[in-house]
């Protein structure tokens, strides 16, 4: 299967849109018409054929726009990137699961070839040809976390595991609802989950630490999380806030159906086996609203989590100022009929 | 299925290292690489005795370079139920086992300026393996090795090619004991320490870390802890509708697993805290062996680690 990459935009004329395929893979997060957090964790099992989880990693349309996003971020703004310097064997653990895992699933575009710590990387649509040493360094243009994941969809996050804790101790994070690696690298689980409402009362983040401390290698899991951004951009940083802040008092009745989107974030953990360390992969799929109800069941289902969505998570998640103008759009979009339980469009 | 992830292998090669250790040479059936592992990690090897099930935790020593093959040491445990005795007694070249995928609950800390590795018998298993990650990582470390006598040094001529004068021996035969107040002090700050070893040797060494004021997160160290025997007791599943006896030779996980109910577990010795399980009601005294769950979980009775703990009573049930 070969997939058609699209030449498209993430900020300026923002020409990014997903195909009529792209929008029947969305990975459409709730599946019943309300919301609240919980500890949503699942084993990272392959999924439904043409599904965002049909592999571990998951490559589409908009692989090559994105990787150029990402580029131009961290040209801005190298500390996207950071890695602490005992994480260095979690980052060349990082370069043989998404190798192995692309090479493996997307053979049309990407290739490894392995003899001993002498490793031949292929990736075709960025036309990428490299021999190096698995484990030196010295034999590729970047480190190994920063090489590798500037050819990957998707943030990372490399988490160190000591004293029963886990440690925010290296990552890639160009394409992030409003938080920032610079701020949070070097924090452990609870610090740098302070800012979520509501989660810490109600117990989710100790049994979900609980959890990933025993992650076992070879058992990966996922989730799902969401929000809402304002255009399709994906740098939408802390640290850019002046450039996006604004957008949100864009959106005006005749606008929204197409500047507002849902964000998705696929999260996935894996248990590392050189360094036991954990990786947290956040890939972020965007849907605007016109595209969105092109699916009858998330048009309903989407107005009724919305509409029904406690303040405290709105507040949280940056919705406030353009929730109500959305759920008005929405509420034309919604017959008022039962939907179906689970994601899957009927 | 509920320890994780299994590999079937073929045992390669048996050594009889001392006359009570015997290493065996693991190889994957599938010919397909064994994954890297993380120094301090170890995997549950399944036995097949004649169709009795024994499983046990055996640390990793090494993985061959190119993946194809892991070693474990296994001591021969006077008065064993099965597991060391049929390792030593059955396991040829040739044979069958499964094991789990590793698992580390002893990992090196990767932040330590300096890493004193202490050992205490075959406590040395994992310690073999930190210390050969530290020379790789070019990190300052020292091995403190105990063992009755020389002979009974299992891993002595490895050890010592590999790391010359960091690795000090303790022979009890020669009156030589590991002592803290000569290896704990003018260590610089960010030191770690890491001890496997006899219960007795793992205590001594922790409480004179803490009376040397050392903070509480440098310590480390892992128990070998085994399930004991006790006294037979009944034990009720809720949630699945079966009643079965444990056994005063088996423990509680041994006997549910009996029964047909996968119960999760990692590490079969009362560290990971995989296994807790919560208590409904028990018509007796739990019996607590595990160092996962605090002071006040175990007096409040209403959660169990199964892998190593106990009812002394009746009838246990629980939300199974
Ligand atoms: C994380 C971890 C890593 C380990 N790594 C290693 C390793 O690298 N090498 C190694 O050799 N071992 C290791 N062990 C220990 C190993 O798993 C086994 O516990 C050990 O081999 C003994 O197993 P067994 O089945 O022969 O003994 P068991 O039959 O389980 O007996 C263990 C002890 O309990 C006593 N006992 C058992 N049943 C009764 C009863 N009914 N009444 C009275 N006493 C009883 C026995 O006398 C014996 O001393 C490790 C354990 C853990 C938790
Ligand atoms: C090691 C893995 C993880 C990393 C690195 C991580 C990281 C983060 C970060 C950076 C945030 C943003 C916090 C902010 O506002 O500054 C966040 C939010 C959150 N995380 Fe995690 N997380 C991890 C695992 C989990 C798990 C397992 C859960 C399961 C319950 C979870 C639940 C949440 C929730 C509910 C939020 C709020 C999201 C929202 O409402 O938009 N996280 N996480
Ligand atoms: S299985 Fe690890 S504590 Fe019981």
């Amino acid at each position: 299967m070969t997939i058609q990459f699209k030449s498209e935009t993430f900020r300026d004329d923002f020409t990014f849109s997903n195909s009529p395929e792209a929008i029947r893979r969305f990975p459409f997060p709730f599946d019943k018409d309300e919301y609240m957090y919980a500890v949503n964790i699942e084993q990272h099992m392959p999924g439904p054929i043409k599904s965002p989880y049909e592999f571990p990693i998951d490559i589409d349309e908009h692989y090559v726009a994105e990787m150029r996003d990402r580029a131009l971020v961290l040209k801005e703004d190298p500390l996207r990137c950071q890695s602490l310097p005992h994480m260095l064997t979690a980052e060349w653990d990082l370069v043989e699961l998404l190798m192995e895992s692309m090479a493996k699933n997307y053979p049309e575009h990407f290739e490894l070839t392995r003899e001993g710590d002498a490793w031949h990387w292929i990736n075709r649509p960025l036309g990428i040809d490299q021999k190096f040493t698995f484990g030196d360094t010295s034999t590729l243009p970047y480190p190994p976390m920063e090489y590798i994941t500037r050819q990957c969809q998707g943030d990372f996050c490399l988490c160190d595991q000591r004293n029963d804790d886990l440690w925010m101790d290296a990552g890639i994070v160009t394409t992030q609802a409003d938080w920032s690696l610079d701020f949070d690298v070097g924090m452990s689980f609870k610090e740098w989950h302070g800012p979520v409402p509501l989660a810490h009362d109600i117990g989710v983040f100790d049994r979900a630490l609980k959890f990933l401390l025993n992650l076992q290698q070879g058992r990966p899991v996922r989730r799902l999380n969401w929000t809402m951004t304002i255009n399709p951009r994906l740098d939408t940083s802390p640290e850019n806030y002046h450039k996006w802040g604004i957008d949100r008092t864009t959106v005006t009745p005749e606008n929204v159906g197409n500047k507002v989107h849902l964000r998705v974030e696929l999260q996935a953990l894996w248990r590392l086996p050189r360094s036991n360390a954990i990786v947290f992969s956040i890939r972020a799929y965007l849907i605007k609203m016109e595209e969105l109800v092109t699916i009858p069941k998330w048009g309903r289902r989407f107005h009724r989590v919305l509409r029904d969505l406690r303040p405290e998570l709105a507040d949280y998640k940056g919705l406030t100022r353009f929730r109500q103008m959305t759920v008005d759009y929405l509420a034309k979009h919604d017959d008022g009929a039962p939907t179906s339980p689970g994601f899957f469009p009927d | 299925m509920s320890g994780g992830v299994e590999i079937p292998v073929r045992v390669v090669d048996v050594e009889q290292a001392t006359e009570t250790v015997k290493r065996f040479r693991l190889a994957p059936l599938s010919g397909e690489a064994l994954p890297p592992f993380s120094a301090g990690a170890h995997v549950v090897v399944t036995m097949d005795d004649h169709g009795r099930r024994i499983r046990n935790p055996y640390s990793l020593i090494d993985r061959a370079e190119d993946g194809s093959s892991y070693r474990i040491g296994v001591l021969r445990v006077p008065n064993s139920r099965g597991g060391s005795k049929f390792m030593h007694e059955n396991v040829k070249a040739g044979d069958r086992l499964v094991i789990t995928m590793p698992v580390n609950l002893f990992p090196i800390v990767r932040t330590g300026r300096k890493h004193l590795l202490v050992a205490g018998g075959i406590g040395v298993t994992p310690i073999y393996a930190m210390a050969n990650e530290l020379k790789r990582r070019s990190a300052p470390y020292e091995i403190h090795y105990a063992m009755r006598n020389e002979a009974s040094g299992a891993f002595i001529d490895e050890l010592r090619a590999a790391h010359g004068d960091k690795l000090k021996l303790y022979r009890d035969d020669m009156q030589e004991f590991v002592s803290v107040s000569e290896i704990l002090p003018n260590q610089p700050l960010g030191t770690h320490l890491y001890v496997c070893g006899p219960e007795g040797m793992i205590e001594a060494i922790l409480k004179g870390g803490r009376e040397a004021g050392w903070p509480e997160e440098n310590l480390h160290c892992e128990r070998f802890l085994a399930p004991t025997g006790g006294e037979p007791f009944s034990v009720v599943l809720q949630r699945a509708g079966i009643t079965a006896e444990v056994r005063s030779d088996q423990s509680l996980l041994e006997a549910i697993e009996e029964a047909g109910v996968d119960a999760p577990f990692l590490c079969r010795g009362g560290a990971c805290g995989q296994c807790e399980t919560t208590v409904v009601s028990c018509d007796g005294e739990l019996d607590h062996k595990d160092h996962y769950l605090t002071e006040e979980e175990h007096a409040s009775g209403k959660k169990i680690m199964i892998c190593v703990s106990r009812l002394k009573g009746r009838e246990l049930v629980l939300d199974l």
